[in-house]
């Protein structure tokens, strides 16, 4: 990661080595949300309108995967050209949420399965007049090691 | 049979396909057919609801009134209704509830939309509050990416194959065959949709619903006036649009992420189960009973799932049915006789009122070369955005 790396939204997770997704906590009730809630508390039982930040568990399993083999349309920018497909996951928290992610470099539909561990990572996601944007991925825990040499 | 009952005195559709029309030509066509079909006069109706699309500079705002202006004003009383893809099924709903206070008798009910090609993408510009554009910039996820999670699931956890996708693609285009509404009318193989290319893994191309223009419009009566008018079509028993409850843990276009079980339970019925069950209680009815189901098959895996979310077969256990024909016409269950979305693909507001057109001309024994023999109870099922989703059932 290059220095002038900027989360490519803002708020939404931190970055350096143990990198975590940023949720936020009602104050009244205790109800977890990804992205953050500002406004009105989901929970139809509870009229909370403060909420804590929470540091969501970096490691999740697999709830479904697939992978977008054809280029999304804007505003999605590529981060290459021509366009590389990429695998998307979504991954159930112990918070009892599932979140949806791009997953990490290197890593496709064929490293996957329902179930598996995965863990949060922060990496490039595409590069614009002010640095490298980046955005938070889901990496295969299980195997890394090989993994990270063929990447 | 239910006390909400109401009747429905016609059906009528324009073709769907890529026309390249104004909606309310293809809107205006339907209700004239509705009409037509139903021998009721526009200026003895008295109550017409639009369904209408919300999409940046299109006017498909005010649909109700942009129709009852098409048709020429008649005096009728107007509502316009958008809930997604189940806004046919609400402003059908809008439309039985006035006749069911006792302040309409006659009611038409249109929608129509132009779809534009490939993906559906959000408005342009920069809108970092819009979880809609949010989930294109951050994750490129499209719409079949958010089906596709729903296919892989059905494989890791039932042992579904993408052969098994391929047969439904393969039995809805044969259905669609003989509608002279649907878009695609040819016959394809497994071997067919396999070849195409992958869009979204496990997903094919042809596992996918297209983007259509099309038009569907019902007319509806309360029961009394259909006795005195010798009108003998089927009856609706359930327009169910019920919301999801919290915490939503299904994931859903276009968020991020599902609701947190931290200060809730799961419900216990997720939201298109919900969505069936209280059609099933309005009617008064139970899965044994229903003969023909239209459901929203925006994949053709997406089909499995309704089947089971209708409550028809154990979960994990649709694949099954189509190995076996038993969704096929002539099977045991047909589901989608019209040849569903894959062979009209979507036109947003008009989509739910197809399904009740179909399930009309099932009913009456008018499906020619797609009937499904002796049907007497058809329930519809779909799902949109921000919570919304409907299922109807009708009677003969």
């Amino acid at each position: 990661m290059t220095e002038t790396a900027i989360p490519a939204v803002e708020g939404w997770f931190t970055t350096g080595p143990e990198p975590a997704l940023v949720g936020t906590k009602c104050t009244a009730c205790g109800n977890i949300s990804f992205p953050r809630e500002t406004t009105f508390c989901k929970n139809p039982a509870c009229p909370g309108e403060t909420f804590d930040d929470v540091e969501l568990s970096r490691r999740g399993t697999v709830w479904s995967y697939t992978d977008a083999q054809y280029q999304p349309p804007e505003p999605f920018i590529p981060a290459t050209d021509p366009y590389v497909p990429f695998a998307l996951a979504a991954v159930e928290l112990p918070e009892g949420l599932v979140v949806i992610g791009q997953v990490a470099d290197g890593y496709g539909v064929d490293d996957l399965t329902v179930g598996a561990e995965v863990e949060l990572v922060v990496e490039p996601l595409y590069t614009d007049d002010e640095g490298v944007r980046t955005i938070w991925r889901w990496k295969p825990a299980g195997s890394a090691s090989t993994k990270e040499q063929q990447a | 049979m239910s006390k909400h009952d109401v009747a429905v005195a016609g059906v009528g559709m324009h073709a769907w396909g890529k026309w390249g029309r104004p909606f309310v030509e293809y809107g205006v066509a339907a209700a004239r057919d509705a009409l037509k079909d139903s021998g009721i006069d526009w200026n003895d109706v008295d109550f017409i609801v639009g369904g209408e699309t919300v999409r940046n500079g299109y006017g498909g705002y005010v649909a109700g009134a942009t129709f009852a202006s098409a048709l020429g004003w008649n005096g009728a009383r107007v509502a316009t209704s958008y809930a997604a893809c189940a806004t046919g099924a609400q402003a059908l709903d809008t439309a039985r509830t006035r006749i069911l206070a006792g302040l309409s008798e006659v009611a038409l009910v249109v929608g129509a939309d132009t779809t534009p090609k490939g993906f559906l993408k959000p408005n342009a510009g920069e809108r970092w509050d819009d979880p809609d554009w949010l989930r294109f910039r951050l994750m490129g996820m499209t719409n079949p990416a958010y089906f596709a999670l729903n296919a892989r699931r059905r494989i890791d956890l039932y042992g579904a194959t993408q052969e098994d996708f391929a047969a439904v693609k393969v039995k809805n285009a044969k259905h669609g065959l003989s509608n002279p509404n649907a878009r695609y009318r040819k016959e394809f193989s497994v071997a067919d949709v396999m070849a195409s290319p992958v869009v979204a893994d496990p997903l094919h191309l042809m596992d996918i619903c297209a983007t259509s223009d099309g038009g569907a419009a019902v007319v509806l009566t309360s029961v009394e006036y259909a006795q005195r008018h010798g009108l003998t079509g089927p009856r609706i028993n359930a327009i169910s649009t019920v919301t999801p409850t919290f915490p939503q843990t299904q994931l859903d276009m276009p968020y991020f992420s599902s609701e947190s079980t931290a200060a809730a339970p799961a419900p216990q019925y997720t939201h298109k189960e919900a969505l069936a069950r209280a059609a099933y209680e309005e009617a008064g009815i139970s899965p044994e009973d229903v003969d023909v189901a239209e459901v929203y098959d925006l994949s053709t895996a997406l089909e499995l799932d309704w089947i089971e979310d209708l409550g028809l077969v154990e979960r994990g256990t649709a694949e099954q049915l189509v190995r076996t024909g038993d969704t096929s016409v002539g099977g045991r269950l047909p589901v989608n006789p019209s040849g569903g979305l894959a062979c009209f693909g979507e036109a947003v507001p008009a989509q739910a009122l197809a399904q009740v057109c179909e399930l009309t001309w099932q009913l009456r024994g008018q499906a020619e070369g797609r009937q499904v023999e002796g049907a007497r109870v058809g329930i519809t099922a779909n799902q949109g955005l921000f919570g919304h989703g409907s299922s109807v059932i009708l009677s003969a």
